[in-house]
């Protein structure tokens, strides 16, 4: 595959990888605890996002059948194309598994300052050189 | 009758944890979550009885069939993860702490006990499915209460611990969660055997190769595998003592079994140790994690520090037996995991015992108390003989069958090197025995009023000191079992 190619097909991809990194970044560069938490946010939010990219199906509809109560199938000659629902399922338990991880690391962010009076790791770093 | 029991074993702790909650009572909370986990460890055992021989047992959940439905598969090598997470769930619970974690005031002790349960039921749950979503929700459930449980430890690094802990857990979940994603990608199924019998791995096809590599990043991370490793020292030695025992036997087994799981059961030790090669990264890791972890557990001042360093270069040793890709090594190291849990989980709690009685586990602090806790030095110099690997003794068994697999393979370097590291712990033990049995007690320091560790603390120390030589002895339940596992392994079941 040449690059146009790959560029224009799977933008997408390009654009979730880019968001990850970004998100990455922010937990290895920053020193403050919640800016951390954030980019681990924006991290788990590229992940959600490949897995709702990967459910599109071109041309593709909410997958709920047509048709009245009494019968579940004929919908006039056309076939009707569907996106598959279920990454987007596994997607409410990753999102409900990515906010209890925000709630605890928030929760230990707001002990840590109790602690050490900051929120910043470099500063907590030096206090634990200093009071061991 | 028995796959209905089978459901029970992730479902009883998970129950019990809300129940907990509700009835706020710390002494029945505590009695009530022993009497769970020795409910789990007696289905696990029946479990593991039926099944030895080649047996399977599959359950499947609200009755709808597999691939589409989530189904719970048990043979010998989830029965053997089970009874090991279990037997040592049941141990460290009777350990009685007197006074549960430093940082948690009695009237909300019911709540460490919901958290540690949840734990388990994760634990559990990463071992029991078979399918690759619910793999990765019973990951987080298993890791988020763990980041909880090591906070509770009384030092304020404790905390800081647990944030570093997160970080690194969530980002290796991500990893796993995408590895996956790309696998549902290539199979259209999360049913594990299901994407075994469809996925046909190539190295032409890049889907496949990166889901293998997140995969393995993300499990190595909570695994913690040489590289990766840096969270585990903190987290192991801030964390309260009983915590540190329970984690350091269980969590990091159950990530041995996954990584396990996802290269011979999903993508075939053909692809993955003859075409891609895997050894050629996995094994040079695991002996830098022998030497350098070990190394660096012999300059470690803190008991707890220097057991947390040993159990980095300990995971070396199982993903030697990883990389070996045949059935003796495979099999020595799945029994390195029942083997180090029992010497792991019995020296933490040598360790919570200290504590307790001196206050203190700096080697400073320890010195000459070997003749005023006669019993608890006993029970630590036996699992410090197991970690260097002493016959009779647990640590032997694993690191024969690891040698000889090794050298099976024709890897006669990397067998002369585990026996080099075998050295290396020899000076961490010897350093700890040495401070206990024949340092004076500094002056500033008397000992004088120390006394033998209370009976609920020292019996369930001395069942796992007892246990790693009574298996050091009689290997059919160990060996035999992680045997037969690996066996199934390499054909590819599981």
């Amino acid at each position: 595959m040449n690059l146009p190619e790959a560029l224009s097909g799977l933008w997408a991809y390009w654009l979730l990888i880019a968001l990850m990194m970004v998100g990455l970044y922010i937990v290895i560069a920053r020193d403050n605890l919640i800016k951390k938490v954030m980019g681990l946010n924006i991290f788990q939010a590229a992940a959600i996002l490949f897995y709702v990219t990967m459910a599109k199906v071109e041309g593709g509809t909410a997958p709920i059948v047509p048709g009245g109560a009494d019968h579940g199938g004929g919908h006039g000659g056309h076939e009707i194309v569907y996106s598959n629902p279920l990454p987007h399922v596994l997607m409410l338990t990753a999102i409900v598994v990515g906010v209890a991880t925000t709630a605890l690391a928030l929760a230990l962010a707001v002990r840590i300052h109790g602690d050490y009076g900051t929120s910043e790791e470099d500063e907590a770093v030096v206090y634990d050189m200093e009071h061991g | 009758m028995i796959e209905k029991i089978l459901v029970l074993e992730v479902v009883l702790p998970l129950l019990a944890a809300p129940v907990c909650v509700l009835v706020r009572h710390p002494r029945f909370c505590r009695l009530f979550s022993l009497g769970v986990v020795a409910a789990c460890f007696a289905i696990a055992v029946a479990l593991l009885v039926e099944v030895r021989g080649g047996g399977v047992i599959s359950y499947q959940l609200g009755g709808w069939p597999p691939p589409l439905g989530i189904e719970y598969r048990v043979s010998t090598v989830n029965a053997y993860l089970l009874a090991l997470v279990t037997s040592m769930a049941l141990v460290v619970f009777s350990f009685d702490s007197r006074g549960g974690p430093p940082r948690v005031p009695e009237q909300r002790r019911h709540l460490y006990y919901a958290v540690f349960l949840l734990c388990i039921s994760g634990l559990l749950g990463i071992a029991i499915t078979g399918d690759a979503f619910n793999i990765f929700v019973f990951l987080e459930i298993s890791s988020l209460s763990s980041y909880i449980l090591v906070s509770l430890g009384g030092h304020r690094r404790a905390v800081m611990s647990a944030f570093y802990y997160l970080v690194m857990g969530t980002i290796g979940g991500v990893f796993f969660m995408l590895g996956v994603g790309l696998l549902y990608q290539a199979t259209g199924t999360l049913n594990l055997r299901d994407i075994a019998a469809r996925l046909e791995p190539s190295l032409d096809d890049r889907g496949s190769v990166l889901a293998l590599a997140l995969l393995v990043v993300g499990i190595s991370i909570k695994l913690a595998v040489f590289p990766l490793h840096h969270w585990l020292p903190n987290a192991y030695s801030f964390a309260p003592p009983k915590v540190s025992a329970f984690l350091a036997a269980t969590a990091t087994k159950v990530s041995f079994y996954l990584l396990a799981m996802v290269l011979f059961t999903i993508f075939g030790a053909p692809f993955v140790f003859e075409e891609l090669r895997l050894q050629a990264v996995l094994l040079p890791l695991s002996i830098l994690a022998m030497f350098l972890a070990s190394g660096a557990a012999i300059f470690q001042n803190d008991l707890r520090r220097l057991l947390a360093y040993s159990s980095v270069a300990q995971i070396g040793y199982m993903t030697l037996g990883l990389s070996t890709a045949n059935a003796t090594g495979l099999a020595g190291g799945l029994v390195h995991l029942f083997n180090h849990a029992v010497m792991k989980g019995g020296l933490f709690l040598v360790v919570a015992c200290l504590l307790y009685r001196v206050g203190s586990v700096h080697i400073d602090a320890l010195a000459g108390i070997g003749r005023r806790m006669p019993l608890t030095s006993a029970a630590l110099v036996i699992g410090g003989l197991s970690l260097i690997g002493v016959p009779g003794t647990v640590g032997f068994v694993s690191k024969w069958y690891l040698v000889s697999g090794v050298l099976e393979r024709g890897w006669t370097a990397a067998a002369v090197l585990i026996l080099l590291s075998s050295l290396l712990a020899l000076v961490y033990v010897g350093k700890v025995v040495e401070v206990l049995y024949f340092r004076k007690p500094a002056e500033t320091q008397p000992i004088d009023h120390v006394r033998e560790a209370p009976l609920g603390m020292l019996a369930p120390a001395w069942v796992l000191a007892a246990a790693a030589v009574f298996f050091g002895l009689t290997t059919d339940w160990t060996y035999g079992v992680a045997r037969e596992a690996a066996e199934l392994l390499l054909a590819g079941g599981i």
